[in-house]
């Protein structure tokens, strides 16, 4: 099978990923109402803040942040899936619409990229199926006194991750992105879902993975360094592996380092607009951020470049700006990881 | 050509097995099947005791734990589940890679489906079939996880070589063509069977092993092989003895042919070299099947050592000695074990605790002491038992409290020194030593530690009423803090002598500046073993000794700065311009500097400390330990030769650890910059893009009037000028390997323990070292590239026979500490790495390295020797620096009196 045009554009370039989806949505001063169709018009649970459900009941909403962060100069933009699992929706007792609402959020996503591809075809535009670390931890127990208790099993994970895999590639989604990873093991059972998803199907989709560093110790909420993180994960021929979400830039930059002298994939770095404020606001403007994204692209430290929560359009454009005068990092296999040239036959 | 990767594997944290790493130890007490206490602790529930289990494994030193609940009694599914979960939640054990252990399908899938990090299966095998052979390969590829392979297969388990290779390489085929498996992810368990049998067929047990190892490593690419040592002595259960010794010599020769990973015991390891020599060939004869009565000759050597384990055949004979015997034993062997028990035992026996110190303790120090003096023995040997000696006293201090509040009584001792590394200086292993045998001589340490000010140090001799005060000092402008420590003892009417150590420092320099600031006693004293009878003089309670001892240092300094006054100024000088006409003329015209791949700064965090270690030179660090002598050949040195092998193990068990257990960081830092030469001795450094001058180094020219043809070089003259139109460059390290090491030291130093925190400290310089040698050689074949094909054995290496040099500043070629600043500024090393600049330019971390790299193929290393006042007052000039300033800094360098 020929490989995904995608891998050519990281050859040549620094792909911008888009940014936040839930502080555009906020723009729109949404309510309850916005929130229902026809369908869900007697729906028992309150379903104001799914943010995911909007792609069914406001498509117009979710396709117009679609344009604005393609209008910014984003090569990749990521469904409107990150709580797009059974088990995520289980919480609104919205388990039945996990395959429409992936779908219906993947060929939104998609009829813009292609819009944008068609106006400018030296540009292609790129969709990213997003799928979320869901609420519950596989290798932690939520009850101090009972730690070898798991709230979740791996196999209720990869059954959850199937589906949603499923209706996103038949949605027709590009790439498929495990994003925000804080447990690895949830991390990997949604990498052995999709895998067991496009051997059966006989497809095949790039896959991306974004850990998230939960604090300044540089682990993950599950414990692990970044390296141990990427290890973990690296069975998986990946396309790229990053870090995204939970840090400002300069703060995850010691981090990227690690995946960029170390990865054999592209790597990818999506940062928060800095650190949320009193208000849970995100302050950092787009120069702001820029400038500290900069460093990123000097030291050739990522592939692909983009925002998490608090980054707005403006954002986007800043950072498609700087990484036009950089060259992206290359892909070097480190000396230090290398055992012998030797054949095999 | 394809390269493969290392094996990578984790926990919470990474463990890369590199072609340098030499052993992976697996743990094995978390098995029901091997041992009994596990089993009972899980059958009976008691999951938190079985994690401890677990948890001392790690502490031990496995760097990865095997666990195994296939047990008929135990629902193995829920059992692994179970502990895996609470492993998990155990940060200390859980950051090491887990070996999920079953024959069962079943629950080794439920273990994959625990563990977040890259784990180990153990194991698949053919036996089941290709079909679900391959199956379960995939399914492991797709949980992430290596595996171990057996060597079984549908006919059954291999147990002679050409099985072993067959089904070796036919799995191995399998695994990366079908199932399409990284060749790295796939270890070996060749079968280890017991020998010693007495059944013919057994006879190769150990040796096919071997040389399927062998097989294995040097035909399948990138696998790995490992086995359960245990095993090989299973003829011998209940003789501890004998199976320690088959474990040991098993795994030597294991490694020797390319064993990388062993399911093993700790506890039932012996030192290599420490089995009895008698033993040791009878199994060595059984392993290597050398002879045909090997297994009778084991089997009778083994009924004379039965039921005596490690702990009991080492001490059975001593053990029944007096007490006073005894202590003096521990000490002289400098053994820990019994000490408090024996200190116990004389405290009873003796009617005050002070008794016992001054009693049986210091007799075995005498006695430390005499042997040290008479070379009889060796320094690691004296500081083993100063940890000794300190544990007894340690022991007795509260007694020693209680009786003191009693009756007033302390101890006598043959006087109190104050040792201090002075200000701006960090360096302390010398002085830690000098310490160590001092105290070993009865006399009582106060280590104030290091860069401590001038009035910390009087302030605290004031308070101590100290007898001595000893200074240490390991750079240049040390000397000039000594000089002022003398100063201030003389203004403040102190009495008490003063001694003067460390490497910068010199009979010379003591007689001709520090002694005529001082009417005290000054003395340099040029070792550790000279410590001992200079203070022994000087405190003696013999009034003459101590006078004659004290007029004849003075009169002789007196002698030795008439000398150095009226000295023949044998050596003639250039004046700095006629060196400067005599410069190294290089061939600019015909050379083509290289251009660096990677120009700008390069940081390499947290490197991977097993790439270090190969690369240690060894020799300084027997050096350390006053062991003089060229590594390897050290070790069979007919005098030294057994003290040095002891020390060598020791410091490798400890590297094991410090690299298991990541005690230290190492951080380093390359920058790579156009520069041309300027005004003979300068080199300017240009900003990678704009070529703006960004900073300037400025070098020293030697002075000495050279032999015909023979030039007075410049580190300058290596970089082409700037009139030659061809940009240069010049490259920039910092490296250090000592971050973190502090919380380790004090242990040690809390423990009493000199032995290993003096030990912590050499490994941690020397591994600095190695450190600085690996980003030399990277940049030589990477990031600069000069030297890309390069190809040179870790021997070679550590002899500098490539291209190149590495010069650090407050070095020979360039002996002026004042230009580290600006190498720090320029790749913002202190940011970068972590490692600071004292007031004195000493770099700390102390385990840290700083220099620039030259790559003209003619750059040498090179002597400045002695420069005149007319290129002191012309590089002031240059630095835009007080002349003063400089000719302090310079001091040891000028060849006029200031």
């Amino acid at each position: 099978m020929a490989k995904h045009p995608i891998y050519q554009e990281l050859e040549k370039r620094i792909l911008i990923l888009d940014g936040a989806m839930g502080t555009m949505i906020q723009r729109y001063g949404l309510e309850e109402k916005d929130f229902r169709n026809e369908a869900l018009k007697n729906h028992s649970h309150p379903l104001q803040g799914n943010n995911d459900l909007l792609s069914i009941t406001r498509p117009d909403v979710i396709s117009a942040i679609h344009a604005k962060y393609l209008e910014a100069g984003a090569d990749i933009i990521e469904t409107n899936t990150f709580s797009g699992t059974t088990i995520a929706q289980a919480d609104y007792k919205l388990e039945h619409i996990i395959y429409e609402l992936n779908f219906e959020s993947a060929r939104l996503a998609k009829e813009q990229a292609v819009l944008f591809t068609k106006a400018n075809p030296n540009k292609p535009r790129f969709v990213a199926g997003a799928l979320g670390p869901t609420n519950r931890t596989a290798s932690i127990s939520p009850n101090v006194n009972d730690p070898g208790y798991r709230a979740v099993t791996f196999d209720q994970l990869v059954q959850a991750y199937k589906e949603q895999t499923k209706a996103l590639v038949e949605g027709g989604v590009d790439v498929l992105l495990v994003e925000t990873v804080f447990d690895t093991l949830n991390a990997k059972a949604s990498l052995f879902a999709i895998m067991d998803y496009l051997e059966e199907a006989g497809k095949e989709v790039p896959i991306m993975i974004s850990g998230t560093i939960t604090d300044a110790s540089g682990r993950t909420l599950s414990g692990q360094t970044t390296e141990a993180f990427m290890i973990s994960v690296s069975h998986v021929p990946l396309l790229s592996i990053g870090l995204n979400c939970a840090l400002g830039a300069s703060a995850l930059r010691p981090y990227l380092q690690v995946l960029a002298q170390n990865s054999p994939f592209f790597v990818s770095a999506y940062p928060n607009a800095g650190l949320p404020n009193e208000f849970g606001q995100y302050d950092e403007t787009p120069e702001m951020m820029g400038a500290q994204v900069e460093v990123f692209l000097q030291e050739k430290l990522v592939n692909i470049l983009g925002g998490c929560c608090g980054t707005t359009p403006e954002h986007i454009k800043e950072m498609a700006r700087l990484a036009e005068k950089y060259s992206a990092r290359k892909i070097e296999q480190k000396s230090e990881y290398v055992y012998h040239s030797t054949l095999i036959s | 050509m394809t390269q493969i990767p290392f094996l990578q594997l984790s926990g919470l944290e990474s463990l890369i097995v590199s072609d340098t790493v030499n052993f992976i130890n697996i743990g094995e007490r978390t098995n029901v099947t091997g041992s009994a206490m596990f089993l009972k602790l899980i059958k009976e529930d008691k999951f938190e005791e079985a994690l401890s289990v677990a948890m001392n494994q790690v502490r031990g030193g496995a760097q990865v734990i095997d666990i195994n609940m296939d047990e008929g009694m135990l629902d193995g599914k829920a059992a692994m589940v179970k502990f895996l979960n609470l492993i998990a939640s155990e940060p200390e054990i859980s950051r090491v890679p887990i070996m999920i252990d079953s024959s069962k399908w079943e629950i080794i899938e439920e273990g994959l489906k625990c563990v977040q990090g890259k784990s180990i299966v153990n194991s698949i095998s053919l036996k089941v079939g290709e079909e679900e052979f391959v199956r379960q390969a995939k399914l492991i590829k797709k949980y992430g996880a290596a595996t171990v392979v057996m060597a079984f297969d549908e006919i059954g388990q291999a147990d002679n070589l050409q099985r072993r290779i067959e089904i070796a390489d036919r799995s191995y085929r399998i695994l990366v063509n079908e199932a399409k498996f990284s060749p790295q992810d796939i270890i070996f368990d060749l079968n280890i069977f017991p020998v010693a049998t007495g059944i013919e067929e057994h006879r190769r047990n150990a040796l096919d092993f071997f040389e399927g190892c062998k097989w294995v490593r040097e035909n399948l690419p990138g696998a790995h092989v490992s086995g359960g040592v245990s095993n090989v002595s299973f003829s011998f259960r209940g003789n501890n003895k004998v199976r320690e010794a088959m474990h040991t010599a098993f795994l030597y020769h294991g490694i020797k042919h390319k064993m990388d990973m062993g399911i093993v015991n700790p506890a039932m390891l012996e030192v290599y070299d420490d089995i009895p020599k008698d033993l040791l060939e009878r199994v060595e004869d059984v392993l290597l099947d050398r002879r045909d009565d090997a297994t009778e000759r084991l089997l009778e050597f083994a009924e004379t050592v039965k039921g005596a384990g490690k702990v009991e055949v080492k001490n059975e004979e001593w053990r029944k000695g007096t007490v006073e015997e005894r202590l003096s034993h521990a000490l002289v062997k400098g053994l820990i074990e019994y000490i408090d028990v024996d200190t116990e035992e004389a405290r009873n026996k003796y009617d005050k605790p002070l008794h016992v110190i001054e009693g049986p303790l210091m007799a075995g120090m005498n006695t430390v002491g005499d042997l040290f003096g008479e070379g009889k023995m060796f320094l690691p040997q004296v500081v083993k038992s100063a940890r000794v000696m300190k544990k007894a006293v340690a022991y007795l201090l509260p007694y020693l409290e209680e009786e003191k509040k009693r009756t007033g009584d302390t101890a006598k001792n043959a006087g109190k020194i104050l040792l201090a590394t002075v200000k701006g200086d960090v360096h302390d292993i010398g002085k830690n030593i000098v310490g160590v045998v001092l105290a070993c001589n009865n006399f009582e340490i106060i280590d104030m530690g290091v860069m401590i000010p001038c009035d910390k140090i009087l302030e605290k001799a004031k308070e101590v009423g100290a007898d001595i005060i000893g200074l240490s000092g390991l750079i240049t402008p040390s000397l000039d803090e000594m000089v002022y420590v003398a100063k201030e003892m003389e203004r403040q009417n102190f009495t008490i002598p003063l001694l003067i150590g460390g490497a910068t420092t010199s009979r010379v320099h003591t007689a001709v500046k520090i002694d005529p600031c001082y009417s005290g006693a000054v003395i340099h004293v040029l070792d550790a073993s000279k410590s001992v009878p200079v203070a022994s003089s000087l405190l003696s309670p013999d009034h003459d000794q101590k006078q004659g001892f004290f007029k004849k240092t003075k009169d002789d300094y007196e002698k030795f700065r008439e000398e150095y006054k009226n000295r023949k100024e044998d050596k003639n000088y250039l004046t700095h311009a006629q060196a400067c006409e005599n410069k190294l003329k290089l061939d600019w015209n015909s050379f083509l500097p290289a251009k660096p791949k990677k120009l700008g700064i390069t940081v390499l965090e947290n490197y991977d400390l097993n790439l270090l270690r190969p690369l240690i030179d060894w020799t300084p660090f027997f050096q350390t330990w006053m062991l003089q002598g060229k590594y390897p050949k050290i070790l069979d040195n007919p005098i030294i030769g057994t003290e040095a092998k002891k020390l060598f193990v020791d410091a490798n068990l400890m590297l094991d650890k410090i690299i298991a257990e990541k005690w230290i960081k190492a951080n380093g830092i390359i920058g790579l910059f156009p520069a041309n030469s300027v005004d003979d001795d300068t080199v300017e450094i240009y900003n990678t893009e704009t070529n703006l001058v960004i900073e300037k180094f400025h070098f020293l020219r030697q002075q000495g009037l050279k032999g015909s043809g023979i030039p007075n070089i410049s580190l300058a003259d290596f970089i082409a000028p700037k009139e030659s139109k061809k940009v240069d460059y010049l490259g920039f390290f910092v490296s250090t390997a000592g971050l973190g090491i502090e919380k380790y030291v004090e242990q040690f130093e809390k423990d009493h323990d000199d032995y290993q925190s003096i030990m912590l400290k050499a490994l941690a310089d020397r591994l600095a070292e190695a450190f600085a040698e690996k980003l030399h050689q990277e940049t030589r074949t990477n990031y600069w590239g000069y030297a890309a094909s390069e190809v040179f054995t870790n021997e070679e290496l550590i002899s500098e026979n490539y291209q190149g040099i590495r010069p650090a500043p407050g070095y020979p070629a360039c002996p002026d500490h004042t230009e580290k600043p600006a190498l720090f500024m320029l790749l913002a090393a202190q940011k970068h790495t972590g490692v600071e600049l004292t007031e004195s330019n000493a770099m700390y971390p102390a385990s840290s390295v700083s220099g620039f790299y030259f790559s003209h193929p003619d750059s040498k290393y090179f002597g400045l020797g002695k420069i005149g006042k007319d290129q002191a007052v012309k590089y002031a000039e240059r630095k835009q620096m007080p002349l003063e300033f400089i000719e302090k800094w310079l001091s040891p360098n000028l060849n006029y009196d200031v």
